[in-house]
């Protein structure tokens, strides 16, 4: 997709990501929703691992305070895109990152934000949890000390408010000084969710966070992410169709062509879900439906 | 396909039982040879030990009196070994397993020359270490000059041992920590080698049983004195030189000999038994295992 459209055709979809709600127009103040703010504002960018070229020239603005889906077929570059937002890409041996990344209108690419203090504001939730084989408390204390929290009681504060907003501390508050991998796969992703949220970020990026865990676990992880989307900006990979139309404001799908990462379709969910601009986009909504 | 593997099962079964009858045969005889040595060593010695010779300084050559002077050499030397080698092991490992690129050739060429330092013959460390600790840095035949010379003998164990363990922590955590906003000098500082530390442990007592059972280096370059040391600087005599010079040196000796052997193969079996112990609460508490290079 052409990424000069992409502005015009996000503001048309918010209108169009109204259409359900259309029908009580006067409900809510148009004053609510008026600002529409982008946090992050990708334009042209290109992932490479040598020859492979695993994104290229994506542009695509990702709004805040809102859960944007990205789909698509397995190697067509979701998580490199996650991994370029909190520049972990830089420790990935071989990765060439170029194009332009603004987040509060800075030019993360272009160094203009301190990597660690970026990581910090951008939390990311891998597909395989992956707590510190260490204790429960100790999980959070390494993190939060590094970013200058030293004292103890604000330290168990931020733990347990954490923990409490990711509906943990009910099962773990016994066992805090227990090993984090004797958690259920479940239980360890909410819990790195929650070591996530204790550094306050602004946003969350989560490469397919259900995909490791069971029906039951991966419900409750995506109760968390409704529960999380007003005020964090969420940004969630998934292969899973029906969930990324649960949890999605707005999706976009990425398609390998011609052996690149390329962004088909992206815009609010509703609109890209019940008419899908692209062909691409049908047959691929309609064959996973199917 | 039924038939087939019915038909070749029995066969196979009955070679493997074959085997398994070489094998079983093989380790009890090394078994047996182990009991051997150790019951024959406990007959003789065990009589020998009481509180007094462990504490008592040795008379007329060794042949009456105790070891206690000998116990605290052995303890000088091997501390002197050891806070030499484990930090400048855990420094040169985590250079060469974090901050070298994964397939540099200075990497090879450190891990060939460990390779190499570590089939060098012990008397070679002995008369290296005689002529640059003893003469060269003017230390003359001490404990610190005995100390130093094992700490660069077990330094090719100890960087193996700490530098597969540091590789043993999985490349996810390093990736987790790093997206959690640590900078990568605190990742490896408060994440890695925290983890690597029950490898680490165990390479160092490794280490330290292999010290404790040289004999020939410390000859050159701790010397035989068995009067209590004053200081580093003292000439001392290690536990496993005192079973050598008892057993070779001194007619007359041989009850003491054994007395001392048994004190040294237990420090030695304990020394193992925490390296088992250690190794196996530490792969069930964090399910990671402790690669060693026994
Ligand atoms: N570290 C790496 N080194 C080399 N190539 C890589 C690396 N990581 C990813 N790639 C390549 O980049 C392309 C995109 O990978 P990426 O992991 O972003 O895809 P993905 O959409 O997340 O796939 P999946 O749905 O399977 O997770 C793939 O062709 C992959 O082989
Ligand atoms: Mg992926």
């Amino acid at each position: 997709m052409p990424g000069k459209d992409l502005e015009s055709e996000i503001r048309h979809g918010h209108h169009g990501g109204n259409v359900m709600t259309v029908a009580q127009p006067c409900i809510e103040p148009a004053a609510h929703r008026e600002p529409e703010r982008h946090l992050w504002c990708i334009s042209d960018l290109t992932v490479s691992y040598g020859e492979v070229i695993a994104l290229s020239s994506v542009s695509l603005n990702i709004k805040e305070n809102s859960v944007t889906a990205v789909i698509g077929p397995s190697g067509c570059g979701k998580s490199s895109l996650l991994c370029c937002l909190n520049r972990l890409t830089d420790f990935i041996p071989g990765c060439c990152v170029s194009g332009r990344i603004l987040m509060h209108s800075k030019d993360i690419l272009g160094g203009q934000i301190d990597d660690t203090r970026l990581r910090k504001q951008v939390g990311l939730i891998f597909q395989k949890p992956n707590p510190f084989p260490l204790s429960i408390r100790r999980n959070f204390e390494l993190p939060l000390r590094e970013h200058g929290i030293r004292d103890r009681q604000e330290i168990e504060h931020i733990m347990q408010s954490t923990l409490e907003a990711t509906g943990l501390w009910k099962e773990v508050k016994d066992r805090l000084n227990k090993p984090a991998h004797q958690l259920s796969g479940g239980q360890q992703q909410r819990l790195c969710i929650a070591r996530a949220l204790s550094l306050r970020p602004d946003a969350l990026l989560m490469d397919e966070p259900c995909s490791a865990l069971d029906p039951i676990s991966s419900g409750q992880v995506e109760e968390l992410v409704l529960s999380l989307r007003e005020r964090y900006t969420i940004v969630i990979v998934t292969h899973n169709l029906s969930q990324a139309r649960r949890l999605g404001t707005d999706v976009a799908l990425f398609w390998l062509r011609d052996g690149k990462g390329t962004l088909v379709e992206s815009g609010p969910a509703s609109q890209v879900f019940e008419a899908p601009r692209d062909d691409l986009t049908k047959l691929y909504l309609r064959g996973a439906i199917a | 396909m039924s038939t087939l593997t019915s038909a070749a099962n029995p066969s196979r079964g009955l070679r493997w039982d074959a085997w398994a009858i070489v094998l079983w045969i093989g380790a009890g005889l090394i078994m047996a040879a182990f009991l051997w040595v150790l019951l024959d060593l406990l007959g003789r010695g065990l009589g020998q030990i009481s509180w007094s010779f462990i504490t008592e300084a040795p008379e007329n050559a060794g042949r009456a009196g105790g070891i206690g002077p000998i116990l605290v050499s052995t303890l000088l030397i091997l501390m002197v070994c050891l806070a030499i080698a484990v930090p400048l092991a855990v420094g040169v490992a985590v250079f060469l397993s974090e901050l070298l690129p994964h397939r540099s050739r200075l990497r090879r060429i450190v891990q060939i020359s460990l390779d190499a330092l570590a089939a060098v013959p012990s008397v070679v460390f002995g008369l290296f270490g005689n002529a640059f600790f003893c003469i060269q840095l003017g230390l003359g035949f001490s404990i610190l000059s005995g100390g130093l010379t094992l700490a660069c003998m077990v330094l090719p164990l100890l960087i193996r041992t700490t530098e597969s363990s540091i590789r043993a922590v999985p490349q996810r955590y390093r990736l987790a920590a790093t997206a959690l906003g640590m900078t990568r000098s605190r990742v490896i500082l408060r994440l890695v080698v925290p983890l690597a530390v029950p490898g680490i442990v165990v390479g160092t007592l490794l280490a330290l049983g292999r010290a404790m059972a040289e004999t020939v280096a410390l000859v050159f370059t701790s010397g035989y004195v068995d009067r209590m040391p004053g200081s580093l600087l003292d000439s001392g005599r290690s536990l496993s030189i005192h079973v050598f010079d008892l057993a070779m040196n001194v007619p007359g000796g041989d009850a003491n000999a054994y007395g001392a052997g048994v004190v040294l193969i237990f420090a030695l079996l304990v020394i193992n038994g925490a390296v088992l112990c250690l190794a196996k609460t530490w792969k069930a508490r964090s399910g990671m295992a402790i690669t060693a290079a026994t």
